[in-house]
């Protein structure tokens, strides 16, 4: 396991490399105006094109630029807005509200979708089956900012369940809406692949034996059905979790959360192109870091990786 | 000890004149066809997707909305580009079914109108990523060794940057003008999209090639001499027909929603060009007080991804042939 | 040859068999139709006996054994029709949570494929363990530490360090005695094998048939081996019941049928098996193939492929008779045949 952890590290560093890199150089490094989209809808002022170009190197050969990129981001230095505002700082502002928003987001994701998706596969053809599986086609089909105005108009406006907007300081009850909204199509995803697995391994022959060594049907069930049904559901999470963050710029517009999605989605709408390549770029990086942890994960839950 | 035998191992078919049985099922039930027209994995789904009513709705509606796209004027008469500032967020009426937005332009005429550029991004985004995802997983697939580790990586980067994320970064960085033709403004969003998003793909063709690649009739044809090309076209290419066609109609939905919150943010597709997620990001800002302006082009753009889904699972059902 | 002597059917008054089946009847219910897997079938066994129940695939012998453990499938899978007596008590008649109380304890199963019987993510101690901890409320440590006796008794090299190990890292025949010992782990009554050599190497086959045998005297099991291979029921069986199409065509001691057959059938497999001193003649078969177990054929099972059919055997399905003294046939002939005069 140490050994597969190690390498599973070590596989990790081109990767990022390179995807810093890809997007780097779509930003900065390829044919036409750098500067362009970045400085609202203005052609960027003569002062601020100088201090980025010096900043990012511009006139170096790419693989310099990049280089020197990558020292300052790993120095925490994204560059700086047309308005002179670092983007660093902005980040360090506006972390805690999407980090709080995405954790309850993947708990209710989580909890609910597998829960789901188990009730699901146990009785296919049942009344909970078919009711799992037309609800989440519907929020599959339901764009995600479709569903986030309508609840908000609903459950926020009209019957005032939940508050509209959400206060700085981004309390976690007033979290419980925009991280269900976010939440609602990988949830779909989840309960539909956990329902899937599900009913597909009832038929597996270890279940047989495991119901043939007089174990009880909630053992049998959830015990040694429900660990290898887990499996492929937990590396789908991961992958999803991109997903998730840009769908957390959109919910962050609508339910005006102070986070790193408000900051996106506030700086494509003034074209501050340095922000968002900036925000986007952390943001990549916290996709790839769990990414490898559900690698991991996935190697604690299936011991046939480990031995590779 | 005697050698072993297995019973019934050399048998031989009835000979005529005896009570002919048919050939045994391969299990208790199984179902018999008659002798006749061989039997091809095309033709028996095809079969099965006729008689499934989920196939035949959404392949209805996909079809209808086809039809709104290439000819929006038998669907309207009216006019997505006339507007009367005076009407702005009227309600629906008996004159305008889904009532007038922010402009005073009529939704309905609008969402009818948008049809046809958000399908053109979806469809075109589909096939491009079909093409490269498909080129770059059948290679690595077929030639292994440092081809496929090479091409692997270059996928994991790839995959690294979230279709929606890396979308934005790119289409702010490459703003149109506002001269912009509406081709050109559907061409940069079909690029970014398919320049970011044909990692699953890949891996799907790749994994199908590989699997391919150790079945004993490809390993004869390699034996033969059949050029590599050759062995793709007519041995690899059939068997990940299935897996890709699913794939792709499902993802066809997924990419026209991308489309909308692109649009919807402001990026991606602008006015002048209509789309239904322009006409959702111009009607939020008043989305309380006028839902209506909302709903109905994401009504539409719900339906249409529905559409899509469904037949990509009535597809997928009727391909599997471990449902057989 | 059996390695341990046959036991003396006890049949003093009162006698009740250890495991008995009779007119034991099974169905799959599909949208294509109703097919009838077992159609009748009736078999007992006792105390230190070894039954092998012999049949191709199709011939409903596996549905069986999982219709006695009350694992079917259902749906599409259903009990038509018999009744299955553990001593004495009918198992088809108790409800589901009175049912489980036999499995694993009274009656166990093993199965084929013990790489896919087995959960791929749970070591094999802890698997084995369950048993203990489930069943018996045992606490781990004490569960683990039978389980490592089991996999001791199995013989199984370096039990103790291989008890954290997981099914993927053991060999076929490693595996097949782990579930051996899941199996035999709380001291069953009876064990029904699935075919547990098919999957294995013919040496290693000879080896797991010598630990199930020692096993079953040891412990005074009743072993029913569900097979297709003669080679492995000659050695270990003490009477054999041949199946075919979900029915039993005919049951005798293993030394008598082998000698003599009683149903042409049983016949027709013995005469299939490759001999060396017949080298260089033409392999004889049986002509065609199992029947359709939607379509069974009328009259007996058996006419369309049986060389001696008669016009009453396209007519009347023989039922399971004496023919002589402790052997039963389904044949309307089976006095001539076991005669040699067909």
């Amino acid at each position: 396991m140490g050994r597969y952890v190690v390498r599973r590290l070590l596989q990790m560093v081109p990767v990022v490399i390179g995807t810093t890199f890809v997007i780097f150089a779509m930003v900065w490094a390829l044919p036409g105006d750098p500067f362009a989209g970045k400085c609202g809808d203005r052609p960027c002022p003569a002062p601020y094109i100088a201090v980025m170009t010096d900043k990012f190197n511009l006139d170096e050969p790419i693989f310099v630029q990049y280089a020197l990129y990558m020292g300052n981001l790993l120095q925490g230095d994204f560059g700086e807005t047309f308005g002179g505002v670092q983007v660093m700082d902005e980040l360090q502002l506006r972390y805690p509200a999407t980090l709080k928003l995405a954790l309850v987001a993947i708990a209710t994701e989580i909890l609910i979708g597998i829960t789901a998706g188990i009730l699901a596969g146990l009785r296919r053809g049942g009344f909970a089956d078919a009711l799992v599986l037309v609800s989440t086609l519907l929020v599959i089909s339901i764009p995600v900012f479709v569903i986030g105005y309508l609840l908000q108009l609903l459950l926020g406006v009209k019957l005032e369940l939940f508050p509209v907007t959400v206060s700085a300081g981004a309390p976690l009850n007033e979290l419980v809406l925009p991280a269900l909204v976010l939440a609602s199509t990988s949830l779909a995803y989840v309960a539909r692949l956990m329902r899937a697995n599900l009913a597909e391994n009832l038929h597996a022959d270890f279940v047989r034996t495991a119901t043939a060594k007089g174990l009880s049907r909630g053992r049998v069930v959830g015990v040694h059905t429900v660990r290898n049904s887990l499996i492929p559901v937990v590396t789908f999470i991961g992958a999803d979790f991109g997903a998730l963050l840009g769908g957390a710029i959109v919910i962050e517009g609508i339910f005006n959360i102070n986070g790193v999605g408000g900051l996106i989605y506030g700086s494509i709408r003034t074209r501050e192109g340095a922000m968002v390549t900036g925000a986007v770029t952390v943001l990549v990086i916290v996709f790839l870091l769990v990414n490898l942890l559900v690698d991991l994960l996935y190697a604690v839950l299936d011991p046939r990786i480990r031995y590779d | 000890m005697t050698d072993v035998g297995y019973l019934g191992a050399a048998a031989e078919p009835a000979p005529p004149g005896r009570r002919e049985d048919e050939p045994p099922s391969a299990g208790p039930g199984g179902a018999h066809r008659r002798r006749g027209k061989p039997r091809s994995l095309s033709r028996d789904a095809w079969r099965d997707l006729r008689g499934n009513p989920i196939f035949v709705v959404s392949a209805m509606v996909i079809f209808i909305l086809v039809l709104m796209a290439a000819f929006p004027g038998w669907f309207t008469a009216k006019s997505p580009t006339f507007c009367d500032l005076n009407l702005s967020r009227g309600g629906p009426s008996s004159e305008a079914w889904f009532g007038y937005d922010v402009q005073g332009c009529d939704v309905y005429a609008r969402t009818i109108y948008g049809a046809r550029a958000s399908i053109l991004v979806g469809v075109f985004t589909t096939l491009s990523v079909v093409l490269i995802g498909g080129l770059v997983g059948m290679i690595a697939g077929f030639y292994g060794g440092w081809v496929d580790s090479t091409l692997s990586r270059i996928t994991e980067i790839f995959f690294g940057i979230p279709l929606l994320l890396g979308g934005i970064v790119v289409l702010l960085s490459f703003p149109s003008g506002a001269d912009a033709s509406e081709w050109q403004t559907i061409g940069k969003v079909v690029l970014t999209l398919g320049v970011l998003g044909w990692t699953s793909l890949a891996r799907i063709m790749r994994s199908t090639v590989i699997q391919v690649k150790h079945a004993d009739y490809v390993m004869a044809a390699r034996g033969l001499g059949g050029s590599a090309i050759r062995i793709l076209r007519q041995h690899v290419l059939p068997n990940a027909v299935a897996p890709v066609i699913v794939y792709a109609t499902i993802v066809l939905g997924v990419f026209i929603v991308i489309e909308a919150t692109l649009s919807y943010l402001g990026i991606g597709l602008q006015p002048p060009v209509i789309s239904w997620g322009v006409a959702i990001n111009q009607a939020t800002e008043f989305a309380r007080q006028s839902p209506h302006m909302l709903l109905f082009p994401g009504i539409f753009l719900s339906v249409t991804v529905l559409a899509f889904i469904m037949l990509g699972d009535a597809v997928r059902d009727a391909l599997d042939p471990k449902l057989r | 040859m059996t390695l341990y002597p046959t036991p003396m059917p006890a049949q003093a008054v009162g006698y009740v068999p250890l495991l008995e089946v009779d007119n034991l009847q099974v169905e799959f219910r599909t949208r294509d139709g109703v097919a009838k897997a077992v159609n009748g079938v009736s078999f007992s066994v006792d105390e230190g006996e070894t039954l092998a129940v012999l049949g191709e695939s199709g011939s409903g012998k596996s549905v069986t054994a999982l219709a006695i453990m009350g694992i079917l499938d259902s749906p599409p899978g259903f009990v038509a029709g018999g009744v299955v007596r553990f001593r004495g008590e009918d198992l088809l008649a108790l409800p589901e949570e009175e049912r489980r109380a036999y499995r694993g304890r009274s009656i166990s199963m093993i199965f084929q494929d013990a790489l896919s019987a087995l959960n791929p993510v749970f070591p094999v101690g802890w698997q084995i363990a369950e048993m203990f901890r489930v069943h018996e409320g045992m606490p781990k440590s004490e569960a683990r530490k039978r389980a490592v006796e089991l996999m001791e008794r199995v013989r199984i090299p370096a039990a103790r360090e291989r008890a954290g190990d997981y099914p993927h890292q053991f060999s076929g025949g490693m595996r097949q005695r782990i579930m051996i010992a899941m199996a035999i782990a709380l001291d069953p009554d009876v064990l029904i094998a699935d075919e547990p050599t098919t999957a294995l190497d013919v040496t290693v086959q000879a080896q797991i048939m010598n630990l199930l045998g020692d096993l079953q005297h040891e412990r005074k099991m009743g072993l029913i081996l569900i097979t297709h291979d003669l080679g492995v029921v000659a050695d270990v069986a003490d009477k054999i019941s041949v199946m075919y199409a979900g029915r039993i065509m005919e049951q005798a001691p293993v030394s008598d049928i082998y000698a003599r057959p009683a149903h042409p059938y049983t016949k027709g497999l013995l005469e299939s098996i490759p001999r060396v001193d017949l080298k260089g003649r033409d392999l004889s078969a049986i002509k065609g193939l199992p029947p359709n177990l939607m379509r069974i054929p009328a009259g007996c099972e058996f006419n369309p492929r049986c060389p001696y059919a008669q016009a009453v055997c396209l007519d009347q399905r023989p039922p399971l008779l004496e023919v002589v003294s402790g052997r039963s046939s389904a044949c309307h002939f089976a006095r001539e045949v076991l005669d040699g005069s067909v």
